[in-house]
């Protein structure tokens, strides 16, 4: 039996041999090449990720172009962004986007890989089928998909759709159609990796369980439920959460396919940002641009902390 | 402590790696003079044909050859109203790029542009620029910092084919309002395609609004002491909206598209897509250079003018140098300005060698023009010239014949780029919603303008 005198003999020896650690020992210890080798990321990281976020942050609380002195306008940029009627715009426009994405684009991945990983043959064939839509560049994929959207009556779905006598539709040629047609395509062009996600993970769910599951009766769709989405419970929060950032950083959809139009029906937060950067050619709202990329930084990140406790306990 | 001194080692070596790649990559930036040498990059379109390059590259070398301590180096550049203000934050210009009037004046006062006003002063044909073109160009005290290059009124572009197909004569093409609202059902009623078209996108939807209103005699904004105040809220503007939304919801003559920005509606047009469209007077040139149109398919008229003050919107092109270029680059940038741009205006032997090396690689020749100088120098360089037009000049017949009869009004002064801007989804409503309000919308419009103007 361990008692509680023994405890602090062993934790005391610990701590002053911490307090015994001296430049001398940290150096022969390897600390300086240790810290050399890491010197060249630290640099990288700092230069290209920390010093843009830094500047970022102060260039929010001024008026600036880049070129002259930039004045200090204290939170003006913030009660500006926050009282732009295309605000409430942008932001109702992208929780739509990111509800369209959650309903479409979330569960059919899992689907797409529940039904490829009970496939025996060419199950290759089906991932790389699968994958294809990943590796064409987003541009390309943007310029292809407007081809299809073409609202003419030649354009490449409404050929289609006359072959079936259904009319042809106005695809991103109207407020009411144009952020579904967005969505589609962001969901064509990035279910191949997520697809790829869970096809590992299903890999690790013991096949002990489906036979277990089997023996006592259970469904396919029961194994499904009662196995399967259980086991990948971890993997979905990830790929929600994912998702979630994802969307509500949506801009090259909007961007390439519609500007934010018609009429700001597919302007989202990201897009505003951008426009009140660039644009205006002759210099931009920098300070507004950054402010509300912080107050976006901000926003995501006070909903991860709240995701992640909230599902804390569900998702060990 | 040998394997912190190895690690020491190994990164340094690292870091001298690093530096000798970084050193080769500042020694091939712009404006560094290495043995007296200068070298600047300099602007060439996006997106041109073969030939269109070949010519270019032909240009470079002549220069080179005349200016032996000059080396020119060439990026693709095309400005467009939301990509330049990026590339200008970013530093990623070229030495020598071009902007439109509109931009002129603000980039000059910001200090965005370098000064090279006492270089253009010692160009011989400083003092004969036409004065209304060169102001876009000008600061506050009268000196050029920007060079005019190229100057229009805008125009009504139009399918000949599609106009035939339609059962229209192509040599009489539209002359009023009413006729272009016909005409274009007609093409679209016989043949499908869109008998009109507009561009919506990146500021080119307010561009092409604006071009109508002012064609109606409006005007989108006006200034009253120091004060610019927004009239887009007023009946030329009304009427020219009005006519879009009968055309689309009434006739159901302008197509499928109605996302358009300049390139897409040039890429439709040459691909014979569209029946008329309005934007600037010299556009054959990129229809050519970047869409390859089927030089029988074009025509040209001028913008039809109804009602007092109408005039046709004028705009054009400035030369500028980066205002990144140290001394010897705004030296040699002014040079290439002078070679490229200016002197093919102004020089017999310079406009005939241009001509020529446009020609040979079938660029074309001879688009019409508003004169950078006077109507007397624009009217003689067209006769040195005149032997390597190859332009379809009897089908621009309709233009050229009237240009010089309308009034050009110059774009709004202040804003110009926000102004427009507002203006997008404004038209973009008109042409997606049919029940879109335009007086509301312009309403609305009017006051997001007034808000820009008065910051």
């Amino acid at each position: 039996m361990t008692t509680l005198e023994n405890r602090p003999s062993t934790a005391t020896p610990t701590r002053s041999a911490a307090r015994r650690r001296t430049p001398v020992t940290w150096l022969r210890g390897g600390g300086l090449g240790n810290l050399v080798f890491l010197l060249p990321l630290l640099l990288v990281f700092g230069l290209f990720s920390w010093w843009p976020i830094i500047r970022a942050a102060v260039m929010s609380v001024q008026t600036t172009n880049l070129v002259t002195a930039p004045v200090f306008v204290g939170w003006a940029n913030f009660s500006h962004v926050l009282h732009d009627p295309l605000l409430g715009t942008a932001i109702v426009n992208t929780i739509w986007f990111a509800v369209l994405a959650l309903i479409f684009g979330y569960p059919l991945p899992l689907i797409m890989a529940v039904l490829m990983s009970e496939v025996r043959k060419a199950k290759g064939l089906y991932s790389a089928l699968a994958y294809l839509p990943v590796v064409v560049p987003p541009v390309v994929s943007v310029l292809l998909w407007k081809f299809f959207y073409d609202g003419s009556a030649t354009g490449v779905f409404n050929t289609i759709l006359g072959w079936v006598g259904i009319p042809p539709q106005p695809w991103l040629q109207n407020a009411g159609t144009a952020m579904p047609s967005l969505v589609l395509e962001a969901t064509w062009a990035a279910a191949g990796g997520t697809v790829i996600i869970y096809l590992a993970a299903l890999l690790s769910v013991p096949p002990e369980l489906y036979d277990a599951a089997e023996v006592d009766g259970a469904s396919v769709w029961g194994k499904i439920w009662h196995v399967t989405l259980p086991q990948l419970r971890g993997i979905l929060f990830v790929t929600l959460i994912l998702q979630i950032i994802g969307t509500a950083q949506v801009f090259l959809e909007p961007y390439l396919f519609t500007g934010g139009g018609p009429n700001h029906a597919t302007l989202t937060v990201l897009l505003l940002i951008y426009q009140y950067a660039f644009q205006n050619s002759t210099g931009g709202d920098y300070g507004s641009a950054t402010a509300l990329s912080i107050m976006l930084a901000v926003v995501l990140g006070i909903l991860s902390v709240l995701y992640f406790r909230l599902t804390k306990r569900w998702s060990v | 402590m040998k394997s912190s001194l190895k690690a020491i080692a190994a990164a340094t070596v690292l870091f001298a790696a690093v530096g000798t790649l970084s050193g080769c990559a500042s020694s091939s930036t712009s404006g560094s003079s290495a043995h007296g040498k200068t070298t600047i990059v300099v602007a060439i379109d996006a997106g041109l044909k073969k030939p269109a390059q070949d010519a270019f590259n032909a240009q470079v070398k002549l220069f080179e050859k005349a200016n032996p301590t000059i080396t020119v180096k060439s990026r693709e550049y095309t400005w467009t109203g939301t990509t330049f203000s990026a590339e200008l934050a970013g530093g990623t210009l070229p030495d020598v790029f071009t902007i439109p009037f509109t931009d002129g004046r603000s980039l000059i006062e910001q200090k965005q542009v370098a000064d090279i006003s006492s270089l253009v002063k010692a160009l011989p044909y400083a003092s004969k620029f036409n004065p209304a073109v060169v102001k876009n160009g000008e600061d506050a005290s009268g000196n050029i910092q920007a060079v005019p290059i190229a100057a229009y009124g805008q125009a009504l572009h139009y399918n000949r084919t599609l106009f035939t197909k339609a059962g229209l004569d192509p040599d009489k093409p539209p002359t009023t309002w009413a006729e272009v609202r016909s005409d274009a059902k007609a093409i679209a009623d016989k043949t499908g395609e869109a008998g009109y078209a507009t561009m919506t996108q990146s500021n080119t939807g307010g561009w092409i609004l604006t071009s109508a209103a002012y064609a109606l005699g409006g005007r989108a904004e006006t200034k009253s002491g120091k004060k610019f105040t927004a009239t887009v809220d007023t009946k030329p503007f009304k009427k020219a909206l009005t006519d879009l939304k009968t055309m689309r919801w009434t006739d159901d003559s302008m197509g499928g598209n109605f996302l358009y920005d300049w390139n897409g509606i040039n890429q439709d047009f040459a691909a014979g897509k569209i029946g008329m469209y309005i934007s600037g007077g010299g556009n054959y040139g990129s229809l050519v250079s970047q869409n390859a149109i089927k030089p029988a398919d074009y025509g040209e008229t001028v913008v039809p003018l109804e009602g007092k003050d109408a005039g046709a919107l004028g705009g054009g092109t400035l030369a500028v140098v980066s205002a990144k270029a140290d001394d010897a680059a705004k030296k040699a940038s002014v040079k290439w300005i002078d070679f490229y741009y200016m002197s093919t205006l102004i020089t017999k032997s310079d406009a005939v060698r241009d001509a020529k090396t446009q020609a040979a690689s079938q660029q074309p020749v001879g688009a019409p023009q508003v004169p950078v100088f006077d109507q007397k120098t624009y009217k003689e360089t067209q006769d040195w010239i005149k032997s390597y037009v190859n332009v379809p000049v009897d089908q621009m017949k309709p233009y050229v014949s009237q240009e010089f009869d309308q009034a050009i009004i110059p774009e709004p002064a202040s804003q110009t780029q926000a102004l427009y801007g507002a203006l997008d989804p404004v038209v973009q409503a008109v042409l997606t919603d049919k029940n879109a309000n335009v007086d509301q919308l312009l309403s609305q419009a009017n006051t997001s303008i007034q808000q820009i103007l008065d910051k």
